[in-house]
Parts: structure tokens; sequence; C-alpha cells
């Protein structure tokens, strides 16, 4: 007499619990299940049963192999996981190791400031204008209310190519190609390059200014005030005090100089604010009615105000920087500690 | 200018102390500069007379001074200096005196001899650098008080930065004018009382350039004591201005100048022959300076003449043959006129810069000169003495400055400074700066006084306004303008997005200056032509680059010196071929050396090479979305074999890219290979708008081909003639191996190509693949020898 299902039964869930792997498994459950397997034989052996031992021995068979089925596929899930487990084990990687591959760099802190200067203008519509760093006579004095001689040319110590030419000693000059191209309303701001003959620890023979201004039919120093103020409140994201101080530009009128409140003391005085809490940052004021009339600007009709400003001054109060040549070294330790 | 506040609060006082004074003229548009103390702090010093002197037993050079100090008895003092006499009036410290650097003075024996102070010079009280024995005062100082009360050491030398438009504010006078119109207080102005005429002895004085010398006034005084001793009150309100005392007529008038604003001139009257003449100079008229520089004057230059020659350069600078020394005894005073518009610039023609050019430049009021001339004699006959004869006036009345009324208009002012400001506020204003006011039915009729030469037009009048009432008293508006949208134009790139690109892809942003050294320049790019400036500020910032590889490599370099084994940096700027605008090339370059990454563990070492950089800069390229070609090309600074110049599909530059020369390479000083691009920004930002194309709906096909060539077949040589088989179903061809050695001839090499097919129509069948491959195989055969590789 061959075995009892129960035995058959017993020794298949044994040896389920034994298999190892999957492969294992699937053996197991071809030699109880498969065409010659112990429990498909025993179905075979049914048809020499009365109907009615068939049913009963039907049903028995039928329980086993269920019970046979359900253990083999919780035993094939936990092999299945064990197997992920042991997968996953085995790919863990030191995932604080440096990335693979390229690095990226930096801007250069010029840049990031002219950006966010662009930035805050823009948002109120100015357009951004550039133009020749080698320049005439004309464009940089001349139009600008600043004949030949004039005591002011002794403020821009010029690098001249002959009389007439020059390298460009603001960027005001702009403004002038600017109300020659376009006709008013203007807002416009004017990034760039600019060159002065001088050359000591606080001044660097080329550096950059933003001019910026705006024509338009009914513009008051007021407005001025206004967008000097919001700027410099937007530039450092501070609640900043401004002051503005008359001062004197030929091609401005009337003329301010705008301090803020020291932003390395807070106004308290320190070696940088030269002990009175404030620094200069910017040169503005009403545009010039000559400098209107030389670009043929109806100064009864339009008004307008300009302002300008030095990037390297910005950009040394922003984040710090205490030696204005270190612009220009290109030194990695230095421009790297932007990016 | 520098003065002392001293000084000033004798004209005008206002109950404010030096911050709140300073704080209120610097708002009002004079920046001060700077407040320093008119003498170093000291204390115990007291003034004492030297009222018997003995030698010392011991010592040849020192002498016991009995020196009363105001105390009951006198005291005994030791002193060396050579100047020490009886009756002599002198600075004593005290027992328990502190002096500048924390001297104390003690009880002293001095070879013996006890000593109970100390008697001081101007240096040893930190007044002047320099001293020659001991201070003398005057007779009448009071002995025992104390010297910081008497010379007024207790004041500020404060320092103002003027604007050039502020020459009213070029002395004490000017500066008293300004705070009481700010303190709404009145000012006193300097008492003049002419001095009585001795004589009626005159020079001739004749004007030849009365549009450059208006006014002329001069005056002989005679028997001046040239050699009297400047009064130590006004020796030092020169000093706290910044000027050493030069002789008591030089001191008068620098003094006048500082006082007033008037620089005037004394002539030693011995030297001149015949009268004065104010005329142009003749070609190369000869003049030695009281700076003892030599010049020859030209046409343009107004000089002082007497009959023979040039004497002084007008409003400039006195010559030296006819200046006032110890023993002149006689002299011709000028003060003059000089009209502001001819002055501009004459001095800095010689190279000069003087406080009587200074102040004639930017304006001296016409209607000072009387006053002035008077001021100098009633100051030189104080001091030195003389005999003061008649005042000779030659004055074209027509070449003065005209003061015009000048309409104000009260909307202006609305409308310029954005507040309406009230009747009596704009009157007030003007009439405490000195202005005649008229009031008529839009505003006022308003004329500046003569001493304001930058008020001229409507504008000026609102900027005193502003700067009066205050411009922190003013509005401030948000901004509320017409804005229209902005404008985003596709087909030009913005060269932010350029940048950026390159950072991502490592390359720092560097800015170099714009002017490199004449040598750099042409061994980088020896054929180009360059511009010099004409007023370099040193030999290394010289001419104006045509490359951005100058600055680039520079800061390669410099950066190699400093460590740095890897260096990536771009620079977006002008390189410039001329002065015309259109010459003036905006550019993008990189410098790129060392290893293609940053050391780390993941990949292998490599060092960067052609490919890198080509692949950069293609980068670029593709941002475009404009085809380009490299050309094989030579670049005086690159390496033959590894250059490519950078063209569009039409031919136009865009740029170079390769290795830099190996004989730069070593002259600069790397000690590695270095590869560089420059691109024009003008091309490079040209983008082509997307235009969409449809996607074939049928699959594509890819065969690849491995093909025999000749080494000098260049890839893109091979691409080219792919291409002339106008195959429109060939979509892409795309190399992926390139090999050489083993199997493969010598001077050949296999390059294994992908060949991608698609049609829009349909599916491609076998035997239309093949028709195309065979196609492009024959012509590869036909024009560059190509085989396929067995």
């Amino acid at each position: 007499m061959s075995a009892t299902l129960e035995e058959i039964l017993a020794q298949a869930l044994q040896e389920l619990a034994a298999a190892s792997d999957l492969s294992v498994l699937d053996q197991i459950r071809v030699q109880y299940l498969g065409k010659k397997g112990a429990f498909t034989l025993q179905m075979k052996e049914l048809g020499k049963l009365d109907p009615e031992q068939r049913r009963v021995a039907g049903q028995a068979i039928n329980n086993v192999k269920d019970d046979f089925q359900s253990t083999l596929e919780v035993r094939k899930h936990a092999l299945q996981q064990a197997e992920l487990d042991a997968r996953l084990a085995s790919e863990t990687i030191d995932v604080t190791l440096p990335g693979r591959g390229q690095s990226v760099a930096g801007l250069h802190p010029v840049t990031l400031t002219l950006r966010r200067i662009s930035k805050i203008f823009s948002s109120v519509g100015f357009k951004v204008e550039e133009g020749p760093e080698i320049e005439d006579d004309y464009h940089n004095f001349e139009a600008l209310n600043i004949p030949s001689h004039h005591p002011a040319r002794a403020m821009h110590d010029t690098f001249y190519f002959d009389a007439h030419t020059l390298l460009r000693t603001h960027t005001s000059p702009v403004q002038v190609r600017s109300m020659e191209t376009y006709q008013p309303p203007l807002k416009v701001i004017a990034p760039g390059r600019v060159y002065r003959c001088d050359s000591d620890i606080t001044h660097t023979p080329m550096f950059h200014q933003v001019e910026g201004f705006l024509v338009d039919e009914n513009v008051s120093f007021a407005d001025l005030k206004g967008v000097v103020y919001e700027f410099l409140r937007a530039f450092f994201e501070k609640d900043i005090q401004v002051r503005f101080r008359p001062s004197y530009f030929p091609f401005t009128e009337p003329s301010a100089e705008v301090d803020i409140e020291c932003v390395m003391c807070d106004g308290k005085g320190c070696r940088v604010c030269s002990h009175t809490g404030w620094l200069e940052v910017m040169g503005c004021g009403m545009i010039h009615p000559e400098v209107f009339k030389a670009v043929n600007i109806d100064t009864e009709a339009y008004t307008g105000f300009a302002f300008g400003m030095g990037v390297e001054r910005l950009a040394m109060l922003r984040y710090g920087i205490n030696d204005l040549r270190l612009f220009f070294e290109n030194d990695l330790k230095f421009l790297g500690q932007f990016n | 200018m520098q003065f002392s506040e001293a000084w000033l609060r004798e004209f005008v006082n206002p109950a404010l102390d030096t911050a709140a004074l300073v704080e209120q003229i610097t708002m009002a548009g004079l920046e001060v500069d700077a407040v320093t103390p008119a003498a170093a702090q000291f204390s115990g010093v007291v003034i004492g007379q030297v009222v018997s002197m003995a030698a010392h037993p011991d010592a040849d050079k020192l002498r016991v001074c009995q020196v009363e100090v105001g105390e009951a008895e006198p005291l005994q003092i030791v002193c060396g200096a050579s100047n020490v006499r009886e009756g002599l009036k002198i600075p004593a410290a005290l027992i328990g005196a502190v002096l500048p650097g924390d001297f104390k003075i003690k009880k002293s024996k001095l070879r013996g001899e006890l000593s109970f102070g100390m008697l001081c010079s101007e240096k040893e009280l930190g007044i002047a650098d320099d001293a020659n024995g001991l201070m003398e005062l005057a007779d009448d100082a009071p002995v025992g008080m104390d010297i910081r009360d008497y010379l007024e050491l207790n004041d500020q030398l404060i320092e103002v930065d003027l604007t050039p438009n502020r020459a009213d504010c070029l002395s004490v006078e000017g500066i008293a004018r300004e705070v009481a119109l700010l303190n709404d207080m009145p000012f006193s102005v300097a008492e003049i009382t002419p001095v009585a005429v001795e004589h009626q002895d005159t020079l001739s004085i004749k004007v030849s350039a009365s549009d450059a010398c208006p006014r002329y006034l001069g005056r002989l005084i005679k028997n001046v004591n040239a050699s009297a001793a400047t009064p130590l009150w006004m020796q030092e309100r020169l000093r706290r201005s910044g000027l050493r005392s030069l002789g008591p007529v030089v001191d008068v008038t620098n003094y006048v100048l500082l006082e007033l604003g008037q620089p005037l001139h004394a002539f030693d009257a011995a030297k001149l022959s015949g009268g004065i003449e104010v005329r142009m100079a003749k070609a190369d008229e000869p003049l030695k300076l009281l700076n003892d520089q030599e010049i020859k004057a030209n046409t343009e230059t107004l000089v002082i003449a007497d009959a023979e020659k040039a004497l002084a350069l007008a409003g400039i600078m006195g010559g030296s043959e006819s200046a006032v020394s110890d023993t002149t005894t006689d002299i011709f005073l000028e003060c003059a006129f000089f009209s502001p518009s001819f002055m501009m610039g004459k001095s800095r023609h010689y190279g000069l810069h003087t406080d009587s050019s200074h102040r004639f430049e930017r304006g001296v009021d016409a209607n000072l000169q009387a006053r002035a001339i008077e001021r100098a004699t009633q100051l030189i006959v104080e001091i030195a003495g003389g005999r003061v004869g008649p005042i000779t006036e030659v004055v074209a009345q027509a070449q003065l400055p005209e003061r015009v009324a000048i309409t104000l208009r009260a909307k202006r002012i609305r409308r310029i400074l954005g507040i309406d400001l009230d009747v009596p506020v704009v009157e007030g204003i003007l009439q405490r700066l000195g202005m005649s006011v008229t009031k008529d039915a839009e505003g006022w009729q308003v004329t500046a006084p003569g001493f304001r030469f930058d008020i001229a037009i409507e504008a000026d009048l609102i900027e005193e306004l502003g700067r009066v009432y205050g411009y922190n008293n003013l509005p401030q508006s948000s901004l509320l303008m017409r804005s229209a949208l902005s404008e985003a134009p596709e087909a030009i790139l913005d060269i932010d997005q350029l940048k950026d690109v390159l950072v991502a892809r490592d390359y720092q942003e560097a800015i170099t200056y714009s002017f490199v050294a004449e040598e750099l320049q042409k061994s980088i790019v020896p054929d180009d032509k360059y511009i010099k400036l004409q007023n370099p500020i040193s030999a290394d910032l010289a001419v104006m680059r045509t490359t951005l590889w100058c600055g680039l490599l520079q800061a390669a370099a410099y950066n190699t010196k400093r460590q740095q084994g890897r260096v990536r940096l771009f620079e977006a700027g002008q390189r410039f071929l001329g002065i015309d605008a259109a010459q003036q090339e905006k550019m993008l370059a990189g410098v790129a050396l060392g290893s293609v990454n940053r050391e780390q563990w993941g990949e292998k070492t490599r060092k960067v090479d052609f490919y890198d950089v080509k692949a950069d800069v293609e980068s670029l390229c593709a941002l475009t979305g404009h085809e380009v070609q490299f050309v094989a090309g030579q670049h005086a600074a690159l390496h033959p074999g590894q250059s490519a110049e950078i063209k569009t599909l039409e031919g136009q530059t865009l740029g170079w890219v390769g290795m830099l020369h190996p004989t730069l390479e070593k002259k600069l000083g790397f000690d590695g290979n270095v590869f560089l691009f420059e691109l024009s920004q003008n091309v490079l930002l040209n983008r082509k708008v997307p235009v969409f194309n449809g996607l074939s709906k049928f699959p594509s096909v890819r065969r690849d081909l491995a093909l025999l060539v000749a080494e000098e077949v260049s890839f893109q040589a091979i691409k080219q003639c792919i291409e002339n088989c106008n195959e429109d179903l060939i979509k892409a061809i795309n190399v992926f191996d390139i090999y050489r050695g083993q199997g493969v001839e010598q001077g050949y090499k296999s390059v294994a190509l992908g060949l991608t097919m698609q049609d829009n129509t349909q599916t491609l069948t076998d035997s239309e693949i093949d028709a195309i491959v065979n196609k492009v195989l024959d012509a590869l055969f036909n024009n560059i020898s190509a085989k396929l590789r067995d």
C-alpha cells in the first residue's frame, strides 16, 4: 500500500519548508503537481473508484492540494523576498561619496550684482541698452553739458586715443545715444565697463557702472527719490535708511548723491563708512535741460531723471568684499566664493 | 577748501556743535571730507616770559632761565634752544604737563641744575612738523595764559570737498554766507577800513585783452618792511588752511584769498620797467614762474607784462623775477577779475593747478576786487607798514559778467520737485541766497548775486530751492508710470543664457582688463592691428585687446602659479579692432587646462583635450539652433594641427577653437596643454526660431557601416560626401567609433558610422534601404576612396 495522502502532504510540506531557493521550490512543485506528480497520480487513481467514493476521495485530494499550494505560495513569496533582500543588501553603496563627472562653476560677483540690478529694474519695465566703450568726446562729455575745459572734466581722469576719442568714463553716454535713437517715454538701464586713468587701493582703471534713466511727461524728483529708495531696499533686502545729499553733476539738476546707512555697522560707524554711519552709493538727479536740448527733446513736454551707480561698490557692500583689486585678479579662490 | 572752524565762527556762529555744523553743510551740498583737530592733544602749557638767563655751569649749549609763568615766583627752567633770550615770550610746559605723544613733564636735573618745566617749540606742541628753536610768541601775549586758549588750539580744521559749481564757497566768507543762510541768521563780513592814500604815484595799466580781463586794479605801496614778521594769528589761520607762511606780503594775499576768495598778486615794483600791460602772450614767450618752472607761453595765454616782458601767468602764478623778497621795499599790488570761460583749462595746459587758478576758473565775484585790494592794503600796512598810493582801475563794463533776470515758474517748481512750495518759502530761500526777487503772474523774476556763477537758468533756481528746503524734506513717490508690455525677442539669445551654459560646464567667469601689455598682444596675435592708449596708466595696460585670450591667458597663468592645476575660465566682453563702434566686437571666450574633471574617485583622470572644449563650444552653438561647421585652419595663437575656425553654414566666421601654440604655451609659463575658444557674440546670439516638422508614423531603420579611409580624410569630408547624395531619407549620420591598428593598414583608419533612415509616408523595405546604402557607398568610394571594411 502506498503512502496515505496525509503522509504525502506531510512529506511535501517538509520539503517546501526545506527548499532553499526558488528553483528548488519549483522542482518540488513539479514533483507534486506536475504531470507525474504525487498529487496528480493520486487524481489519476480516482477513476478506479465508484462515483460516491470518487467524490469523497477527490475532495480529500483537492483539500490536500490546496494546503500544498497555499504553503507553496507562502514559501515562494518568502523566498522571493529573501532573494530581493539579498540583492538589495549586495547592491548597497556609500552614498556619501561625491557624485561623479562634471562639476559646475559660477559667475563673477560683478555679473551677479549686475543681474540683480537688471532684474529689479526690468520688473518695472526698464529696458537694457548698451553702448560702445570707445566713445567720442561728444557723447561722453559735450552732449552731457561738460564742454571742454570744464572743471568737471578734472573729475574724470580720461584715457584718450586722440583728441576726440576716448574710453568712456561713465555709462552716461548711453543715455545720450538712447535719447538720440528713441522717443520718450523711455525707461532704460545701461550697464557696462567704464574707464578712468586712476589706480590705487580704492580705484581700478576699469570698473562697472549702471546708468539708469526715465523720461516721461510728468516725472519729478519725488519719483526719483521713490525709485532710488525702493531699488536700494530691494537690492540690500533690508529696510535701509537712505538720504539724498545735494551734489553737482553737469548733466543733472537738481543733482544728488545718495547715501545709505552703513550696511556693515547698521549706521553705528565703522572703518568702512569712515565712522560716519553713511555710505555713498550712487549719484542721481533730474536730467539737465541742456542734455535734453542736445538730443532735441522738448523740456516743456518732458522731464526725466537719471542715476548712476558703481557695480563693484555695491558688490563689495553686498558680499563684504574688502579689496577692490580682487575683482580683476581673477584668482579662482576669490571667484569660487560666489558659486 | 580747508578752513578753521573758529575763523568761520567769527563770521557766523550758529548754536550748533562741530558735528551738527558739519552735518548741516554736508547736507546742503558742501560735503565735509574730514574734520581734524588744529593741534594734537596736550595740556599744562602756559605763556611764559624769560626774565633772566644764565649760562649753565657744566654745559656750553644749555641756559638756566628764570621764567615768569604767572605764578608768585618765576620758575627755573633749563633750556638748550639757540633762540632763547631775555624778554622772550614762549610756551612753557609746567610740571605735570602732558605733551603730544603722552610725554609727561617732571621736575628734573640737567647736568646738576634743577629744571621745573620745559620751554617748547611748535614741533613739541604738535602744531608743526618741524621747528627751528622755541616758538616765539608776540610781545603782548599774556603771561600765564593757557597756550591752547591763546592760540585757539581747541579748534577744528574742516575740509570741504566742493563741487565745481560752488566757487562762491571757496572762501571763509562764502562758507559763512552759506551757514548763515542755512540757519536763517545774519553773518558779519570782514571789516575793511580803507587806508588813507599817502602818495600819488601810479603805474600805467593797459588791458589789451579786456574780454579775458574785464577788470584790473592796481596800486603802489611804498616803503614796506618785507621782512616784518607775520603775526601769529595770521600764520595760524594760514596753517589751518594748509598754507605756509612765506613773508608778510605773500601771507596777506593768501589770507585775503582764503578770507574773501579773491586771489591777489604783489610784484616787487623795483623789478618792473614801465607800466603794466595785461595782454596775450607772444608766441613762445619765455617766463620763469615762482615754482622755478620755465615755460614758453603760447598766444592763447594771458600774461601780466611790463614794458619789456611777461611777468606773470595771469590768474595762475607769478614770475620769479618780479617776486616780492625780503629786501623788497615797494610793491605793486594787483587785484583783477579774469573771466572764468577764458581761464578754463589754461593752468592745466602748463601742468599747473594753483589756489588762484582754481578760483578764477570757477568764477570769482566780479564786484569783489575793490573790497579785496583795500582789505589786503589794510593788512599789509598793519603788518609791514608802507605808504599807500591811489588805486588805478581799468574796467571794461561790457565784458563783465551780466546777471540777467531768470523766470521762475511756480508750476515748474511743482513739476520738477514734485511739491508745491508756498510763496513765502520760495521768496525767503531766494532772498537768503542773495537773489533779488520780483513776483510776476506765473512766478518770479530772479536775479542772482555776482558770486553765483552757477545760476543761469530756471533749473538752477529750482535746484537751489530743493537744496535749501532739504532734499530729505521733499516728497517721495512710488513710481507710477505708463508701462508697455515688455518684448521677448526669440531670435536673439541673451548672453546670460550662454554664460549659464558655460558655468554648468564648469567654466568660472572672469573679468579681465580691456587693455593689455603691448608685448602680450603682439605675441598672441602678431598680425592683428591694435590701438594704443595715448595716456596708459602703465605699460601693462597700454593697448586695447583684439582678443579676449590676452586677459584670459594671463588670468590662467596667474592661477597656475598659485597651485591651481586645473583652470577653466570664460569671459564675455569687447575686443577692439578699431575705434569705430562697429569695430568694438562683443566676444565670448574661454580657456581650459589641466584635468577634464575636478579630482574625483569615480572617473579616470584625463587631461582636457580639443574635443572636450569643442563639445563646450558645440553646446553653446546648440542653443542657437543653427548648424555650424568646424574647418581646420591656421591661427597664430593656436597649434596648427589642433585648431578650427568655426563658421556658420553661410560661411560667416563665428570664432576659433584650438590648442594654444606650444611656443606660446612655453612663453606664457604653462607646463601643459591649454585650450582656447573665442566666439563673436553678434553671430552667436542669432537664434533660429524652431519650426515644427511633423512626426513620422513609420519606424526608422539604422544601418552601421565601417569605412576604411585614408588618415587625412576628415569626418567632415565623409559627412559632406553622404549629404551630397541628396538622400532625404537619411535623417542622421552618427560616428560611433574610430579604429586604427591591427587589421587596418598603416595610414588608414576605420570610421564606424550609423545611418538612420526614415520615411514619412511608408515603412522602408530592405531593397529601398539597400539602394540608399549602396548609393552612399558608391559615392564614398568614388569621392574619397572609402571602402567597407571586411
